[in-house]
């Protein structure tokens, strides 16, 4: 199944299988490892619900949801 | 000498390498044109003396950020003889990417991989082997923390540096090879030094690149042409981000043997995690921290155990008594420490330093002038001048330091990340990101290490916006002017609550900052909301000698920077208010004849709509003079009223009752001033809300010159304090004259935000039809 990055439920992984967003983010996103392939677990939401945390290529790594938005993931069942 | 370039990820050790490699050879500074620490120092225990040079930890060679910029600008410009490039180990995937980069590069090149004790301590292996023959340079295995092997990493650098090395990609293996090998061919045609790297970020579509070889361009677009790909289609940024970590993947990690073999396990740093930035209780817990560190610094009852245990003063003790002799050290060691409460350790820190070192050093040499044979005029300048413009910077080193180090220890260990992380959507809807509350909330505190401390802000209008409002969090300098004024209208007037007005006093600081960010980041500071990408680095326990090594920096960079905008201007100051248009030398008694006085008068009708202008009749102006003297230092206000009330009750013949004008906190002192001025209440909240709001006291506004760079923004940010100060204070003179005028304000108000939310909307729609 897809579904966006901020979609995500604490405890989902899945793969990546899309990167969209504008130059800069999108560039930021892949230099920090979000590359199609690479297995994402979404750790958790900031007290106030956004950023959210996730774990990737053995790091923990925080972004906003609108940023996860551009991240299209292919959820593990 | 050679020199040798430290290239690596944040968090990856770098800085400690740097500090074991130099030790006190360190030298800190700015690289040219940006407020990015620029670090170097040497290295001298390989056959000849190596020059260090620290370059600023990045994640990648893109064109997007200046410290990216700044090290790929260098590597490729000044050509170091060698770049030591650190990976850490524990994150080894992540930190290759940047490896792969720098490979590209014709420059000698070793790995120093990192935190290799804490590899071996979670029981897994790196065949460093196998990553040098496959990166095709060497791979030393060091521990920069417990100083292991920095001696073969420093002579292996050495031996790489003797050879020219040309530059390699692992996109060879990848479908873009040919492209790459093509524009290679081209660019090297062409005679364009080190093509490999240049032909691939041309293939990047790398902005810096595109405009180098702007004629390239259309033959480069050729080759794309004939490039399909079904993933990625024509985003050659992506495909080359995707070739580099699928290599990585496939080629490097083999080279890490974990002892478990799960994914995502549970570390002890995500345990410290899972508390920390809980649901509920991260933002309570953040809150005590931050108190703790407050009251640890500033607060003069710690742990509240003078309240609690109610402990009897020195002068109950029969310690301190009128007649007791001043130079009985220990006595005044113990007031430093104690007085009817414990003192917290940065309070202590500070009366030490200030009472004891710098005061009586001072003190001294006062006294040396002052028994000299000088002209007094030359005995004013230098001991009220030079020698209080010197104390002035040096009195704020401890709240500095103290400040800075709990600034350090959160950074440091991790935590700080998670405060923007927490943050974060409390910020961005003014156009900031959470990382900007810690400089903002420091400036509680003091401006300087607040404005010093913006660094952090990757994004460079939100950093010139932040130090801008920065002032506005009332400092602690600040609060004897709060607490003497609210003082004397609650007892001339008889109105209100001291405490009260304070308190309202503080908030109006923290209301002013949000409305100016606001205002700022849609005007003239416009720009998108930084994005937050952000790696939160596991938790560790901060290294004393990293943090002691920046203490050290930061008191240089302020006691260099500051230094001689803070003596000048006290200098200054100093002859506006002694000396009288005619040239004559003035007591300080006299400050009624000076020039600042009759400027001040001058001027006086400008101050008339914040309620202490001409309204306030002949005596008006000491309002305004005591604003000036502030800037030196915020404490100058208050020893300024006493002087300024001295001067009035001889002038005006004042009846003061039985009021106290050379008493510390001032109260009676504005007493005076009222009676002589008949000032009215609205226009005493607004004078003190305009000092709060104005420029701040010089020492940050060296600071701020500094951190800005830029000499318009900096000249801007002056012009922003004035007006900002203004604005406020007239409103609440108004307003607290003539409550009707609240419509006219907020009639004022709502044009002028309805007039930039237009504007905006405008903008945004043309941007669009473009």
């Amino acid at each position: 199944m897809e579904k966006t990055l901020d979609a995500f439920e604490i405890g989902d992984v899945g793969t990546v299988k899309r990167v969209g967003g504008e130059g800069k983010i999108k560039r930021r996103l892949f230099d920090m490892g979000i590359t199609p392939g690479a297995e994402v677990l979404m750790r958790k939401r900031a007290p106030l619900g956004d950023p959210i945390e996730i774990t990737i290529r053995g790091y923990e790594l925080t972004l906003r949801k609108t940023e996860a938005a551009c991240v299209t993931m292919e959820v593990k069942g | 000498m050679k020199r040798f370039a430290l290239a690596g990820n944040p968090n990856c050790g770098k800085t400690t390498l740097f500090n074991s490699l130099t030790g006190s050879t360190a030298h800190v500074g700015n690289w040219p044109g940006v407020t990015v620490d620029k670090r170097d120092g040497v290295y001298k225990k390989t056959p000849e003396p190596v020059a260090i040079v620290d370059l600023p930890g990045i994640y990648s060679l893109s064109p997007y950020t200046p410290e990216e910029v700044i090290a790929r600008n260098y590597i490729l410009d000044e050509k170091p003889d060698c770049v030591i490039n650190i990976v850490d180990a524990t994150n080894l995937e992540r930190n290759l990417y940047l490896t792969t980069q720098i490979l590209e590069i014709d420059v000698p090149m070793v790995i120093a991989l990192n935190m290799m004790d804490e590899v071996e301590k979670a029981g897994d292996k790196i065949d460093a082997e196998l990553l040098s023959s496959r990166l095709g340079v060497p791979v030393v295995k060091i521990s920069a923390l417990k100083e292991n092997g920095l001696k073969d990493l420093m002579e292996t650098a050495y031996a790489a540096s003797l050879k020219e090395r040309v530059g390699t990609t692992v996109l060879e293996e990848s479908s873009l090879a040919h492209l790459i090998g093509d524009v290679r061919i081209a660019l090297k045609g062409q005679g364009v030094k080190g093509p490999l790297f240049h032909a691939i970020k041309l293939v990047e579509n790398d902005s810096i690149e595109v405009e180098m070889h702007k004629e390239t361009i259309p033959m480069i677009d050729e080759f794309k042409a004939t490039h399909e790909d079904d993933v990625f289609g024509d985003d050659f940024e992506a495909l080359v981000a995707d070739a580099r970590y699928k290599y990585i993947s496939e080629y490097f990690a083999p080279a890490l043997s974990k002892k478990k073999q799960e994914k995502f396990s549970m570390s002890r740093s995500d345990k410290a995690d899972k508390v920390l930035t809980h649901k509920v209780w991260g933002i309570p817990i953040f809150l005590v921290i931050l108190f703790a560190i407050f009251h640890l610094t500033f607060s003069e009852d710690f742990l509240y155990l003078g309240a609690i245990f109610k402990l009897p003063t020195l002068e109950d003790l029969g310690l301190l008594t009128e007649d007791a002799d001043p130079l009985h050290y220990g006595v005044r060691l113990l007031a430093c420490i104690y007085d009817g409460a414990v003192f917290s350790p940065g309070v202590i820190i500070n009366n030490i330093w200030n009472n004891m070192l710098v005061g009586e050093l001072f003190g001294r040499l006062g006294g040396l002038v002052e028994g000299s044979s000088m002209a007094p005029w030359a005995v004013g300048l230098i001991n009220n001048g030079i020698f209080d413009g010197i104390s002035s910077v040096l009195s704020f080193l401890p709240p500095i330091l103290v400040l800075f180090l709990f600034f350090s220890i959160l950074e440091d260990s991790g935590y700080m990340a998670r405060i923007a992380f927490i943050l974060d959507r409390m910020f961005r809807r003014f156009g900031l990101s959470g990382r900007a509350f810690m400089p903002m909330i420091m400036g509680f505190g003091c401006s300087v290490p607040a404005m010093i401390n913006t660094r952090t802000l990757a994004d460079d209008k939100e950093r010139t916006a932040t130090v801008r409002v920065i002032p506005f969090f009332s400092c602690g300098a600040k609060l004897p002017i709060l607490t003497a004024v609210a003082g004397a209208i609650v007892a001339y007037f008889g109105v209100g609550n001291a405490d009260v007005i304070t308190f309202l006093m503080y908030l109006l600081g923290i209301v002013t900052a949000v409305v100016t960010v606001l205002l700022m980041r849609n005007t003239t500071l416009k720009g998108e909301t930084p994005p937050f990408i952000m790696e939160l680095p596991a938790y560790h326990a901060p290294q004393f000698k990293n943090l002691m090594a920046h203490l050290w920096d930061k008191t240089k960079h302020f006691v260099k920077k500051a230094f001689t905008i803070i003596l000048a201007s006290t200098i200054v100051i100093w002859f506006l208010t002694h000396f009288s248009f005619n040239w004559h030398f003035l007591e300080d008694e006299a400050i009624n004849e000076s020039i600042l006085a009759g400027v001040s008068q001058l001027v006086q009708p400008i101050f008339t709509p914040l309620g202490f202008g001409s309204q306030l009749g002949q005596f008006g102006w000491v309002f305004v003079v005591a604003a000036v003297a502030g800037l030196i230092a915020k404490e100058n206000v208050i020893a300024t009223f006493a002087t300024l009330a001295s001067c009035l009750v001889a002038m005006a013949n004042l009846n003061i009752g039985g009021l106290d004008i050379a008493a510390e906190e001032g109260i009676d002192a504005v007493q005076a001033m009222i009676l002589a001025t008949g000032i009215s209440v609205p226009a005493l909240i607004a004078f003190i809300a305009f000092n709060m709001t104005t420029i701040p006291c010089f020492a940050a506004v060296g600071t701020a010159k500094a951190e800005l760079g830029d000499k318009k923004r900096f000249n801007g940010t002056l012009i922003f304090w004035i007006t900002s100060s203004y604005a406020v204070a007239a409103m609440i003179y108004t307003i607290g004259s003539w409550w009707w005028t609240a419509f006219i304000w907020a009639a004022v108000a709502a044009a002028a935000t309805a007039l930039v939310v237009l504007k905006n909307k405008r903008a945004a729609k043309t941007v669009k039809a473009v």
